[in-house]
């Protein structure tokens, strides 16, 4: 996923989701090893304004693919389980949601069996029953959900339904009982990442009367604590309280404090850090501009939350592209690269941190290795980063017979990515290249990227990590079934495809079902293994940096989603 | 000397020496001149300015580099160390020549150096596309309201078609589209990053706005008593546009010449300011302010300093435009005489 988008393009492990709770790593300032403290009336009212740039697209939920409104979504839209509110790793909890309990498995885990809740209603009055249930996975394929093909492929029936959407019946595949309140997904063959799958807001419930059409604008009834009241793109997001809402569970849907929250769109990051400082608005969704970073960090500080993220800013090469379909090229720029200062174009040592390897720190199956800085090689390399190698580089370059052909720059276009793309210029110009930079919209940069119609030979984007685990990153990045050609959804933007890799990918993913110890071993052997090719070069880590305003308290973050907007108080 | 000598002094001269001579006089001229002077002789010596005294490349990226500050060498990019230790700043200016005299930009590099470059480029693509615009312009203009009929209907509904589009949304729709893949024209193959676009991009917006007036001045001058005579006398068209009808705008010309360059150097800076006018690594007054839109609140300067020497430079432009017009109008001329 980027920046602005909490994309799972993923395959997510719920054995790595158990597994991350294990693993040590960096957590956030304000986390803390539980969930969210018992609701406190005391604290309840007020708004809650939040301030962007822009809008992020449909409001449907099952179109929607941005961490802006999937933010939001944590306190409206439920599915049968969900992500656990909590601080830090807590987060990456799968626990039930409208369903009583997690799933009971069988059939050699495909089959799925749920208990819906009883007695929840929409948000619009309606009651929530297991036929709302069968026809939102329904739903996931008429409406041609983003991750239809990725995520819920594997559910009996959907090869059909991803093939004529407008009529899909899940019969076979999600079979519900109306007395028993039970429903029953059943799976084409076992999937270790279909717990994850089931928590994210694609799989949510809505109402079966939901249009078979992407709802735009028009808000879908919730189940959550809030409700959407009105959206214009073009100026707001308006939520408030659902009046049909009883907090069922406070790990997975817990009451909410404001009782509006109102998304403002059209402020500039400035402007956004501005209303934030006047405590015109509570928090400034936006990156803050790095012109702001230090004001905010001296005279603000105590209103400024910094947490990691496991993530990255990398470089994907196209390997079926001159000069990137030499391999030597590709290493040529994972040397010359000085992530150092990519990192301060970023911000500081304070928001990011180098690294080269694809699994990021803290990652199950990260290894601190580095076969791209001075002194190391791919086969011989380094614990971490230390300083780029320019004359390699040039070597390389050399070497691989592409010195002096063009190099086009596909960057986003804000200034962080601008400037990376200015700098990734210089760098590329220094080794022996023609480099241009063509920054485009925010909007399409990402598809745009993606699509090797387009023939993007390098561009800068970023990935930032839904779930722990391993396959969210290789499998999802790398891995051939990744990589659509002509399509603006191919993920894999290097075009790199394996066939050994992939089966060892395959391999690691089986394992991970009974073995998640040994699976992330092999993830980590895999990382190394992968990025002697070089289809990448990863730069560095960036973390999460909040901006509230003085009188916005009860912040917490979520290594899931990041910050609870809910769970915001005013008063 | 005598009323009457002088008399015959100004009638022995011709038009263009009694327009110099009072350009001359005229102290607009001379500040304007001046000042371009100035801009124009700073903005060639840019590299000598980058490679003999700032001893810097400003288009390369420097984010490790050092500066020299009180005899101390200092990272032109400065980690906070205060509050948080959140963010990165470039150095200010040193005001030093040897060593950042304007600070450095987002990516390390020189401003000074980069102003300087900057000014080179935006000095030869407003020039170039004024000369473009104006030379298509005339050939325009003098061929619409000389035949006249058809061929001026069809040239007019021509310019009609460029002047219904504001300039600025039709130079971001053109540069937006060729900068995107370059242009090509048969052989002739323009590259996205070409300077040759935005001049021609630049160039062909502001037609309208010098054929309009040259046409009508044209459609007069063709009813005039010595061109009617010259068309008596069997005199060839191209006879009577070039000792006819040229003659007899090109004081028109000349004033717009400045004014046309002001235009174009100002639309230049806005699309480069809009990233779609010259492309990085190089750099033009507009990209700096660019640049300096994102340090604005610590390093006010990047984007200031260009600022400031687009409104010198414009405006100086625009004063000797109109020292030019009144030296070339007799009305203006016998009034400032008398």
């Amino acid at each position: 996923m980027r920046r602005r988008s909490l994309v799972l393009n993923s395959i997510i492990s719920a054995a790595a989701v158990a597994a991350s709770v294990l693993v040590g790593g960096a957590t956030s300032q304000a986390a803390s090893a539980g969930g969210m403290a018992p609701y406190d009336p005391a604290h309840a009212g007020g708004t809650i304004k939040l301030v962007a740039a822009a809008a992020a697209g449909s409001l449907d939920p099952k179109i929607n693919y941005t961490g802006q409104y999937w933010q939001l979504y944590q306190a409206s839209y439920d599915g049968l389980l969900g992500f656990r509110y909590g601080d830090g790793k807590a987060s990456f909890e799968v626990v039930p949601d409208l369903a009583t309990a997690l799933p009971v498995m069988s059939n050699g885990g495909k089959t799925l069996t749920f208990t819906l809740r009883s007695g929840i209603k929409f948000s619009n009055g309606q009651p929530v029953t297991v036929a709302d249930v069968k026809a939102s996975f329904e739903r996931i394929f008429k409406v041609s959900s983003p991750t239809a093909g990725s995520f819920y492929n594997g559910i009996v029936g959907a090869d059909v339904c991803l093939k004529t959407p407008a009529s899909c019946k899940l019969d076979k595949g999600v079979v519900v009982d109306a007395k028993t309140n039970s429903v029953v997904i059943n799976l084409v063959a076992a999937d270790e990442t279909i717990i994850s799958k089931l928590a994210v807001p694609h799989a949510t419930i809505n109402p079966a009367n939901s249009p078979v059409k992407d709802a735009g604008t028009t808000p879908i009834p919730t189940t959550g604590a809030y409700m959407f009241k009105s959206y214009d793109p073009n100026k707001s997001l308006v939520m408030v309280r659902n009046p049909y809402f009883k907090e069922w569970s406070h790990d997975a849907q817990p009451q909410g404090y404001p009782d509006q929250i109102q998304f403002q769109f059209g402020v500039t990051p400035t402007a956004q850090v501005t209303a934030v400082e006047n405590n015109q608005a509570n928090w400034a969704y936006d990156p803050i501009p790095a012109d702001r970073l230090n004001e905010i960090g001296t005279k603000y500080a105590s209103q400024v939350h910094v947490n990691p993220l496991t993530a990255m800013w990398y470089l994907p090469m196209n390997v079926n592209l001159a000069p990137f379909n030499n391999v030597k090229a590709r290493q040529a720029v994972n040397y010359a690269i000085d992530r150092a200062a990519m990192v301060k174009i970023f911000g500081g040592s304070q928001l990011a941190a180098p690294v080269c390897s694809f699994l990021p720190p803290n990652f199950p199956g990260h290894t601190d290795y580095c076969g791209y800085t001075k002194g190391a090689t791919p086969d011989k390399p380094a614990t971490a980063w230390s300083a780029p190698d320019l004359a390699l580089a040039k070597q390389l370059v050399k070497d691989s017979g592409t010195a002096g052909q063009a190099v086009g720059i596909v960057v986003s276009d804000d200034d962080v990515n601008k400037q990376m793309g200015v700098y990734l210029q210089s760098v590329l110009n220094s080794i022996g290249y023609k480099a241009t930079v063509k920054p485009i919209s925010g909007n399409i940069q990402f598809t745009y990227i993606q699509n090797t119609k387009n023939k993007v030979q390098i561009s800068v984007t970023q990935w930032y990590q839904d779930y722990p685990a391993a396959s969210d990153f290789l499998n999802v990045l790398l891995g051939c079934a990744s990589f659509t050609p002509n399509s603006d959804s191919s993920i894999n933007m290097a075009g790199y495809c394996n066939k050994s890799f992939d089966a060892q990918m395959n391999k690691a993913m089986a394992l991970g079902l009974t073995d998640s110890a040994a699976a992330n071993k092999l993830w980590g052997q895999l990382d190394q293994q992968v990025m002697k090719d070089a289809p990448v070069a990863v730069a560095f880590t960036p973390k999460q940096l909040d901006f509230l305003s003085s009188g916005t308290k009860n912040y917490h973050f979520s290594l899931q989603y990041k910050m609870f907007v809910s769970q915001l108080q005013t008063k | 000397m005598s009323i009457k000598e002088s008399s015959e002094a100004i009638f022995s001269e011709s038009p263009g020496k009694i327009a110099l001579r009072t350009l001359r006089r005229d102290k607009r001229s001379i500040i304007s001149l001046a000042i371009l002077g100035f801009v124009i002789s700073i903005s060639l010596l840019a590299p000598v300015y980058a490679h003999f005294i700032a001893h810097t490349n400003p288009f390369n990226s420097s984010l490790d580099a050092l500066a020299h500050v009180g005899g101390k060498s200092v990272p032109v990019l400065e980690a906070s160390t205060t509050g948080l230790g959140l963010g990165v700043t470039p150095i200010g200016p040193t005001w030093n020549p040897s060593s950042y005299f304007l600070g450095a930009d987002g990516q390390g590099r020189d401003v000074m150096a980069r102003l300087l470059y900057g000014g080179r480029n935006t000095l030869l693509i407003g020039t170039s596309a004024a000369i473009i615009c104006i030379v298509l312009a005339l050939l325009i203009g003098v061929i619409a309201g000389y035949r006249k009929g058809w061929v001026d209907a069809i040239l007019s509904r021509l310019l009609d078609v460029i002047w219904a589009f504001p300039v600025y949304l039709l130079a971001i729709s053109l540069s937006v589209v060729l900068l995107t893949s370059g242009l090509t024209v048969g052989f002739i193959h323009l590259g996205p990053g070409s300077f040759a676009l935005p001049i021609l991009i630049i160039g062909v917006v502001y037609i309208p706005y010098v054929a309009r007036p040259i046409r009508a001045q044209v459609l007069t001058l063709r009813e005039r008593e010595f061109v009617r005579a010259a068309v008596g006398s069997g005199a060839k068209d191209s006879t009577i546009i070039f000792r006819e009808i040229l003659p007899n705008i090109i004081p028109s010309i000349l004033v717009f010449v400045p004014i046309i360059i002001a235009l174009c150097m100002l639309t230049e800076s806005a699309l480069s300011f809009l990233s779609i006018g010259v492309q990085p690594p190089s750099a033009s007054w507009g990209t700096i302010i660019n640049d300096g839109l994102a340090l604005l609140y610590t390093r006010p300067w990047v984007g200031i300093a260009p600022g400031l020497l687009i409104v010198l430079t414009a405006a100086s432009l625009n004063l000797y435009g109109d020292a030019v017009r009144d030296a070339l109008d007799p009305k203006t001329r016998s009034r400032g005489d008398s």
